[in-house]
């Protein structure tokens, strides 16, 4: 164990690398979960490629290794909820059902893509499954969230808002503000931390006096859970409860989910981003803790997929993935027009 | 690396904090990724080595608290120099740089003010899109009492970070990744006030004024070169120093060419390029000009990501020499 550690076993590297406790899940969730893991592993790994082949030029953020979290969380959201995400986006795209041909469009700068193409991978757009945009400047959409889910309760309804952001985004000041503020208007939000122990190059411990965020919940008064985020069935169970809660008028949640990067902080690189504290020693380690690999081997240990199955599926979703890199490599980029047209929304709207 | 050999203009800057590192112990560096030579590029690698953690502080990502922080120690004898890696990410340092330190001074009397230099990086191109590549330069020139220097050639990225850290005032330095391969030879290191460094004439020419901005002005010397072929002999001058801003070189050019093209790589709407214009205009005699004043600019839209609109989106070399020719030939 890391010494100095608030999160004691979660941030430990050798830890947590067995199969996921998954007694009294529904079989059907779970392939559900492993299903969407895979395919936000198989898109992320196939732009990885096109970032390397030069295809892709956009700077991508991957969160291969983090899957867990995005789909945990969004197992308690519908499409009317209101989720905004950072520069590390695409598994909270992916996770709430938006489509990975639009995904991998838009990442390669083509009309089709989610933002119609031009927004690129930090910048995407999928409002009919909740996902109400993602951003590149660190903390940017958190206070943007609470706006959000000041006007769910305006309006009365059931909406709840959900900010991911990371361990990074808890250093700037925007951060507290709107914590303050979700905590005293008692609002319908749920902060969700992908603390992955770094930003950037830096290790949380050179950055924070402690490595857990959830302190922050606490000094405001907001429910928190702190969870393996590499464990799907207990993200969504901590997730699970905080939205309801929040949908229920019981104020904002605060999960802080620990994970790790397995890439480098951009590009597909496995690199250490010459990270000062990262080694690869401790990226190889994580790779044991694969939120993946976790629930297929529960999985398979509990007789609910079969190998041939688990291929099957497998097969299906890299399928899925490459026919939506074939088109979107062939589709057209967005006319030149729209740099002007998109500038007001009445030109848009005219 | 010995005396003599060309460096190049991230080298140069790199150069410049070296000397002061080792000239004055009351520097230090304050910033986001001053530890990772992929943040800043070749600009501050191994400082951290050399001058120790302590002075190189690599720090959370908190902007607008390392902007004040800084501003704080100038206020005791220190001349620190925060550092922005991208200009986009000092919008959240925003209240510290306009409301605090450039009003200090002012608002108190005149009995104390901020030595700061606040320095950060445009960072164009490469389909990075809305936030991470804007050039806000204007933005920043618009406030009194924060100086405003871009460098454009080799020695004035080292010269002019000197010259700003030992400015009393806050200074923004702002220097462009576009213009990090550039090389030259250095002189040994002289130190000049800034409050005596304004625009400057980098090639003589009879036919056209041409005025840029940072990375613009290289534009404007590379086109120069090419239009001299075309036998259109080009005056460029480099503005250097945004503010305080002074025109009187450029009216004096002006008069002489009778002709004015500003090339600014920031938006047209009350940017820089037009300040330019003004100026020259408000203080020449009517009919020196003999044709109307033409800016290069950025269009008035974000930034775009895909390439399909990102190409075509930042003035080239090619359209400050369209826009050149056509003043020169048809003005
Ligand atoms: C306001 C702002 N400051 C700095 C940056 C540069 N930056 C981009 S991502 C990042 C790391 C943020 O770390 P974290 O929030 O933990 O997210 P992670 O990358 O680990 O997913 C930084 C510093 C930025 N994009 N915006
Ligand atoms: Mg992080």
């Amino acid at each position: 164990m890391r010494r100095d550690s608030d999160l004691g076993g979660l941030a430990d590297p050798g830890r947590f690398s067995e199969p996921l406790e998954i007694a009294g899940n529904d079989a059907g969730t779970l392939l559900e979960y492993l299903r969407s893991m895979q395919l936000i592993r198989c898109a992320e790994e196939l732009i990885g490629e096109m970032v390397t082949e030069g295809v892709a030029k956009t700077p991508c953020h991957l969160g291969i290794g983090q899957e867990a979290v995005a789909v945990g969380v969004a197992s308690g959201l519908n499409a009317t909820d209101r989720v905004f995400g950072n520069h590390r986006s695409h598994s909270q795209f992916l996770a709430l059902g938006g489509d990975v041909y639009s995904l991998i469009a838009e990442v390669l700068g083509k009309a089709d893509g989610a933002s119609n193409g031009m927004g690129g991978s930090m910048h995407l757009y999928g409002a009919s499954v909740g996902f109400q945009g993602s951003v590149p400047l660190v903390g940017a959409t958190i206070p943007i969230a609470v706006g959000a889910a000041l006007a769910a309760k305006m309006g009365g309804g059931q909406e709840v808002a959900v900010a991911f952001f990371g361990d990074g985004a808890c250093e700037e000041g925007v951060f507290h503000e709107s914590l303050n503020l979700a905590s005293v208007y008692e609002l319908p939000i749920l902060f969700v931390v992908e603390n992955n122990l770094f930003s950037s190059h830096l290790d949380i411990q050179l950055r924070q006096p402690s490595d857990s965020v959830a302190r922050f919940a606490e000094a405001h008064r907001i429910q928190s859970r702190i969870v393996d985020g590499n464990d799907v069935v207990r993200v969504s169970a901590a997730a699970g409860e905080l939205i309801s809660r929040a949908r229920a008028g019981g104020g904002p949640g605060f999960l802080e989910a620990v994970t790790y990067r397995l890439r480098g902080h951009v590009g597909p690189n496995e690199d250490i981003d010459v990270g000062v504290h990262r080694k690869m020693q401790d990226v190889n380690a994580w790779k044991q803790r694969c939120p993946i690999k976790r629930l297929h081997a529960a999985m398979a240990g509990a007789g609910l997929i079969t190998p041939d199955e688990f291929d099957e599926q497998s097969r299906g979703v890299m399928s899925e993935v490459r026919s939506a890199v074939d088109r979107a490599r062939a589709a057209p980029y967005p006319d030149k027009s729209t740099l002007l047209d998109l500038v007001y929304s009445t030109r848009a709207r005219a | 690396m010995s005396a003599g050999d060309p460096v190049n203009y991230g080298e140069a800057i790199r150069e410049g904090f070296v000397y002061l590192l080792e000239t004055y112990p009351e520097v230090f560096c304050i910033g986001q990724g001053l530890w990772s030579p992929w943040y800043v590029g070749n600009t501050m690698t191994d400082l951290d080595q050399l001058f120790g953690r302590d002075r190189i502080i690599d720090t959370p990502v908190s902007e607008l608290a390392c902007t004040g922080a800084a501003i704080g120690a100038s206020l005791f004898g220190y001349r620190p120099i925060v550092v922005h890696p991208r200009m986009d990410f000092m919008v959240l340092a925003a209240d510290q740089i306009i409301n605090q330190a450039a009003k200090w001074s002012h608002m108190l009397g005149g009995q104390a003010s901020p030595a700061v230099t606040i320095r950060s990086i445009i960072n164009r191109g490469g389909e990075q899109g809305a936030q991470h590549s804007q050039a806000l330069h204007s933005w920043f020139a618009h406030i009194p009492g924060l100086r405003v220097v871009m460098p454009t050639t080799v020695q004035d990225a080292r010269d002019l970070l000197i010259s700003s850290v030992l400015c009393d005032d806050p200074v923004m330095y702002i220097d462009d990744r576009w213009l990090y391969e550039r090389t030259a030879v250095l002189p040994a290191v002289t130190e000049r006030p800034l409050e005596d460094e304004g625009p400057k004439i980098l090639r003589h020419g009879q036919d056209i004024t041409v005025v840029g901005v940072g990375h613009s002005t290289w534009l404007s010397e590379q086109a120069a070169q090419h239009l001299e072929e075309e036998q259109i002999s080009v005056e460029v001058i480099d503005v250097r120093v945004l503010n305080p801003f002074r025109s009187d070189i450029i009216c004096e050019s002006v008069k002489r060419t009778g002709k004015l093209c500003v090339i600014d790589g920031g938006w047209r709407t009350a940017g820089m390029g037009g300040e330019i214009i003004a100026a020259v205009v408000e203080n020449i005699e009517s009919g020196v000009l003999k044709a109307s004043p033409v800016r290069v600019t950025l269009p008035d839209a974000p930034v775009p990501t895909s390439k399909a609109l990102e190409d075509g989106y930042y003035p080239s070399v090619n359209d400050v020499i369209d826009a050149a020719k056509k003043l020169v030939r048809h003005g």
